[in-house]
């Protein structure tokens, strides 16, 4: 039933963003990226996007909201095990890993891959 | 003066001419196939999720995980020349997902290479990832911040 809801939350979010970007043509996809990232940031202060990850899984944790709210979620969660540093050093907790894979991937793609267009 | 009003007034005109003949987006289809494809795309990562959650002995490790996953696999669909068809399909459909993220930046790491290894490839591709990111620390900070302060007032 997860893979039903993953498959819905997800494209609803994605459909969301399109309605939005057609609606307010001068945001840029760029824009939108960053809208979507902090909401999800904000929305997680109470572990609130957690809740919606429980429900939907990757539909709600593969759209950059879910991006945002790992970033709150390890910042709450370093902050238990740290006190007040962990507010620094919480922000890469979770997608430090993913940043940190997608520099090498994407450094290694430029190299071995010609240009296109 | 009459010049310039006539100028002003073919200006408006040509305008108006231009809104009339410019193709209308098919509202409906476009945010139809942003639905499909977002959907697919975690859909087939809710797999991923799944994997990682059952070997992972915490539910933080299994999401960083995941992400790291879908990432790899958006650089590797572009390196492929796979996403851009999937973006052309999908409009915001491709692009928010973090195979999305992924894609802004093997594609200008890619295609901005000519321009040099230092201002071309490693700046380029942080144009869309770093304001994502950047906005991302700074809102998971202040969260943070004002939910633990929330928190304490509270007792």
């Amino acid at each position: 039933m997860i893979y039903f809801w993953a498959f819905v939350v997800g494209g609803l979010i994605c459909a969301l963003m399109e309605y939005i970007s057609l609606k307010f043509q001068q945001l840029t996809p760029g824009h939108l990226l960053v809208g979507l990232t902090v909401t999800g940031a904000i929305v997680n202060g109470f572990g609130l996007y957690d809740r919606l990850v429980e429900f939907a899984g990757a539909g709600a944790l593969l759209p950059v909201s879910g991006f945002g709210a790992a970033i709150t979620r390890g910042v709450m969660e370093e902050m238990r095990r740290l006190g007040w540093e962990g507010l620094l050093t919480g922000t890469l907790e979770l997608v430090g890993l993913g940043i940190a894979a997608g520099v090498l991937f994407s450094t290694v793609a430029a190299l071995v891959s010609a240009p296109r267009g | 003066m009459d010049r310039d009003q006539t100028a002003i007034e073919g200006a408006k005109d040509y305008a108006r001419l231009v809104a009339q003949w410019a193709p209308k987006p098919n509202v409906p289809l476009l945010i139809s196939r942003a639905f499909l494809v977002g959907g697919s795309i975690c859909f087939a990562g809710q797999f991923v999720f799944d994997y990682f959650r059952q070997r992972q002995p915490t539910e933080v490790e299994a999401i960083a995980l995941t992400l790291a996953t879908m990432i790899s696999a958006g650089v590797l669909l572009t390196a492929l020349g796979v996403y851009d068809h999937l973006g052309e399909l999908g409009g915001m459909g491709a692009a928010v997902p973090i195979t999305g993220f992924a894609n802004s930046m093997a594609a200008a790491a890619i295609d901005f290479r000519r321009e040099g290894m230092v201002l071309g490839m490693a700046a380029k591709m942080f144009v869309i990832a770093g304001p994502v990111i950047v906005y991302g620390i700074v809102a998971g900070i202040l969260t943070g911040l004002v939910a633990t302060l929330l928190r304490l007032a509270a007792g």
